[in-house]
């Protein structure tokens, strides 16, 4: 929450004081003489995402340096950590997944029409892809994020941006009811993750929400909920 | 998507106009969770070919896919406009999420792809991906594509079996989900020419109310399908 003003410049040089300040990485300098230790390279990407929608809040975004795999397929059942981010918003597990070479949590959610920067590294690799992943939280069960795209031909100092869509962890049937909904709409009240998949247990995109001004009389949303395709635009920037 | 987009278009510039034989392995991927695909119908044409123009009428042929499934007028096109084509690839509904894998041969001249596929639930509704260059190039390029509507009957959303063209009504909901009883969302079709489908609206009274269909699944938003064609 701290770092959703949209002030990048001051935010991203923040990141990079932090880390030249930090040589916990190092190996020790108690080595013998005539070692030749190589100096670590470190491969950093800085992330800005800015949420474009009307009223869903994001949770905490998580950022997933990687070299293999992918963290949801369209068609396949998601993973337990992906069912945990997309129901609740909470990202703990799903950036310790195996896969993971290095993930970043975002600082807080990010409100309608914020954005934070977030900085991720990774020592003496250069990763092959990025996958982010946020919940929409005023929903059952939507997220948004990139799967598993390729970083290979981003060189220091480029960037790429590009916008994303909703997914439907599947997990969870849309059934917007207030003891459902994580998010504000809820005021609290709506359970987040819940083990039970009693939704169609696939991946796909998301249908958006119908909330109770568009006909669903047991619905906790109103109008202030809907959304539409894109719902993030990320900008990557290889800093080093 | 941009970087496969742009690829294909400077490969375009570079070759000019050549065409030639190429060998396509095409997936299709139905990205909703709760709209089930009839038959596909996937062609490589010419350039005076096309399944679908938005904008144009429906021809008859794409009113009986859009609003029964039925492809066998669409594929006669096909044939006689010497096109190369591929029939129900998933042999029958491609159900929500899932995908298809098939081959297709194209022949000389050959040098758009099309694709079609009437959307269940809906009255007549479709996927649709409208003369596609092929590119010559061979590598790996993915579309999204997004559901339109035929513009050739009124989108009750009361399914009572009307699968025939000119026949109101939704012809079935494969997933069993759907209510019955409804009076009916509307009974006018005002935009007659074939436009982006502006979504089910649906509602939550399964034995009444306006609509059939279930306002927790069967709507959706773009895109509706991805297609990865790899040109070998």
């Amino acid at each position: 929450m701290k770092l959703s003003f949209n002030n990048i410049d001051f935010i991203s040089l923040l990141p990079l004081a932090l880390l030249s300040g930090c040589n916990d990485n190092d190996p020790s300098p108690m080595i013998v003489d005539e070692v030749v230790v190589p100096e670590p390279v470190i491969y950093s990407y800085e992330m800005t995402v800015s949420n474009l929608t009307y009223g869903q809040p994001l949770s905490p975004i998580a950022v997933i340096l990687h070299d293999e795999g992918s963290f949801w397929q369209t068609g396949e059942s998601a993973s337990l950590a992906l069912e945990t981010l997309a129901e609740s918003g909470d990202n703990s597990s799903f950036l310790t997944e195996e896969l993971v070479l290095s993930a970043q949590s975002g600082t807080g959610v990010i409100m309608p029409g914020m954005s934070e920067t977030i900085e991720v590294s990774l020592t003496d690799n250069q990763p092959d892809l990025i996958s982010i992943a946020t919940m929409l939280v005023n929903t059952n069960d939507a997220f948004s994020g990139i799967n598993a795209m390729d970083l290979t031909n981003l060189g220091v100092g480029e960037s790429i941006s590009l916008t994303t869509r909703s997914y439907d962890a599947g997990t969870e049937k849309n059934s917007e009811l207030v003891s459902t909904i994580p998010g504000p709409a809820s005021s609290g009240a709506g359970e987040g993750f819940n083990e039970m998949r009693d939704d169609l247990n696939m991946v796909g995109m998301h249908a958006g929400v119908v909330s109770v001004d568009y006909g669903l009389s047991t619905s906790v949303l109103t109008q202030s909920h809907k959304f539409d395709n894109p719902t993030l635009h990320i900008t990557i920037n290889r800093i080093n | 998507m941009k970087i496969n987009t742009l690829m294909a278009g400077l490969t375009f510039a570079a070759t000019a106009l050549s065409s030639q034989a190429q060998q396509l392995d095409i997936t299709v991927t139905n990205l909703t969770q709760g709209i089930y695909y009839t038959p596909i119908l996937i062609g490589a044409h010419n350039a005076e070919t096309s399944l679908f123009s938005t904008g144009e009428m429906a021809s008859e042929s794409l009113q009986m896919m859009a609003e029964g499934g039925d492809i066998s007028g669409l594929s006669m096109m096909l044939s006689s406009a010497n096109a190369d084509m591929v029939e129900n690839p998933a042999e029958g509904l491609l159900a929500p999420t899932m995908a298809t894998t098939t081959t297709l041969d194209t022949t000389d001249g050959n040098m758009y792809l099309s694709l079609v596929a009437m959307m269940l639930p809906t009255n007549d509704g479709f996927v649709g991906l409208d003369s596609w260059m092929i590119p010559t190039e061979a590598g790996t390029y993915t579309m999204t594509l997004n559901a339109y509507d035929a513009g050739t009957e009124a989108n009750d959303e009361i399914v009572n079996g009307g699968g025939a063209p000119g026949v109101a009504g939704i012809p079935a909901a494969p997933g069993g989900d759907a209510g019955t009883g409804a009076m009916g969302v509307t009974m006018n079709e005002e935009n007659g020419y074939i436009h982006i489908h502006r979504g089910s609206l649906g509602d939550d009274d399964v034995a009444g109310g306006k609509s059939d269909l279930d306002n927790t699944v069967h709507r959706w938003l773009n895109p509706v399908a991805r297609i990865t064609v790899v040109v070998n």
